[in-house]
């Protein structure tokens, strides 16, 4: 799996944050996401499935390896 | 034929908790009545509004001719107030909202937990230490949103009277338009004088960011006063609702009560018990606004250019299709695509803050207070419907 983030869409709503800590996290600055891990173990997959889901602005995307 | 229906609709007296049947009789493309006699669009599908409310072709630019606005003093104050996240589309909005994000991102509210905890604590202290019945609106529901944002914000606890009958006033559906912007006007020289306090002595809150931000050109001082006063409506009388209905659909549920409280420690079930009751009651029902800027076809019909749009979170919430046996109370479901916040880029802001104050909250009361009662029967309970979110006017409660 790998997760392609746009950051233009992003409005830091912090939802990848709640549902993925291990994966997502929040710049300081303006919360924009950031990937920790772009091609997570299968460990974090469900994780990052509701993160993606639950990200209102829809600007994260998951692409099967 | 009849005409749409009218829109807020009334809920049932009976499952007070429930949207308004005739919210669930509609299809998926319908079309309302709303204040100013005018007929937007409806819908009221989970997955359409998933799909919608992230939809370039919908705008939330109320200054728009033909906006379907929430309340004839919210028209009237429309082309007043100046370009803010809850009036801009992408990408001007994304660049609004990233100068206000900062206060609550996940780890800073989670940073706030341990004061929330206290807040609350001590608040259940003096509850326990008073006379019975008490009304939990009044001791818990108002005043523990009220210290968190006046803490958050950085205003002095003693002004919080002021804070909550202005705010209520300049969004109750209730208050003539004159009275709901004399409210904003007082509100916004409140904040302007905080503001400019703050500036010159910054301290660890929203309005010294802000400050800051408005001295470096980010940002102009009546962007952040009505910020402030944003910040300050929207976390206020939502999380009070929040609390306060949380805890009467608990007593209502008893098995579902015994549940959380014998999970409270169990941080993962509370924050589930959470999402469900945030999809369950769905506070926010007076709809949330669009207005198509080019044609959408949906389920074989055209939204036209400059038609209105809106959205009833509700209906989302209790899809079958999304949720089975939405009318059930089950805080071990899967709730956490529920649109109570909404969804799209403006979903709500202080939403990570709402979800720790509510966490707290709900691991907390039932635990200190597990004989926590009805002092009168349900059915003379009295529920505040007229807002922009319902809530209760008061929830007397023994133990």
């Amino acid at each position: 799996m790998r997760i392609e983030f746009d950051e233009r869409k992003c409005v830091a709503a912090g939802q990848c944050v709640m549902a993925a800590p291990d994966v997502f996290d929040q710049r300081d600055v303006d919360g924009v996401a950031i990937v920790l891990d772009r091609e997570p173990g299968p460990e974090h997959h469900d994780a990052v499935r509701d993160a993606a889901a639950a990200c209102p602005a829809a600007a994260i995307r998951l692409v099967q390896a | 034929m009849p005409g749409a229906p009218y829109y807020p609709m009334q809920r049932e007296a009976r499952c007070p908790f429930a949207p308004a049947p005739a919210v669930r009789d509609m299809p998926p493309l319908g079309r309302v009545r709303i204040w100013d006699g005018s007929e937007p669009w409806f819908i009221t599908r989970h997955a359409d509004q998933r799909a919608l409310l992230n939809d370039p072709r919908l705008s939330i630019d109320e200054k728009r001719p033909g906006y379907p606005h929430m309340t004839r003093s919210r028209a009237a104050m429309a082309p007043h107030i100046p370009e803010l996240i809850t009036n801009t589309d992408p990408p001007q909005h994304t660049r609004l909202r990233r100068t206000v994000n900062a206060p609550f991102l996940v780890k800073r509210v989670e940073l706030l937990r341990p004061r929330i905890q206290e807040i609350l604590d001590s608040l259940i202290d003096d509850l326990l230490a008073g006379p019975k019945p008490a009304d939990l609106v009044q001791t818990i529901g108002l005043p523990v949103p009220t210290l968190v944002i006046t803490r958050i914000l950085g205003a002095p606890y003693e002004d919080h009277e002021f804070f909550q009958a202005a705010s209520h006033r300049a969004i109750s559906h209730d208050t003539d338009p004159e009275d709901a912007a004399r409210s904003s006007r007082e509100l916004g020289e409140y904040l302007g004088a905080l503001l400019v306090k703050r500036m010159a002595e910054p301290a660890d809150d929203v309005l010294s960011e802000m400050g800051a931000r408005v001295k470096a050109g980010e940002m102009t001082h009546a962007e952040a006063v009505t910020m402030g006063a944003a910040i300050l409506i929207a976390g206020h009388e939502t999380s009070a609702s929040m609390i306060s209905l949380g805890t009467l659909a608990l007593l209502h549920n008893p098995g579902q009560l015994a549940l959380l409280r014998d999970n409270s420690d169990d941080p993962k079930f509370v924050a589930g018990a959470v999402e469900e009751l945030l999809r369950y009651l769905t506070i926010v029902h007076s709809g949330i606004r669009r207005i198509a800027i080019e044609d959408i076809e949906l389920h074989g019909t055209t939204i036209r250019a400059g038609d209105g749009v809106v959205f009833d979170l509700a209906g989302a919430n209790y899809d079958p299709a999304e949720y089975p046996e939405p009318d059930r109370l089950d805080l071990t479901r899967r709730a956490r695509s529920h649109h109570a916040f909404g969804f799209g880029p403006h979903q709500c802001l202080g939403q990570s803050l709402a979800r720790v104050e509510l966490q707290v909250a709900y691991s907390t009361l039932y635990r200190r207070i597990p004989t926590l009662a009805l002092a009168v029967p349900f059915e003379e309970v009295p529920f505040a419907m007229d807002g922009v979110a319902y809530g209760l006017k008061s929830l007397p409660v023994t133990w």
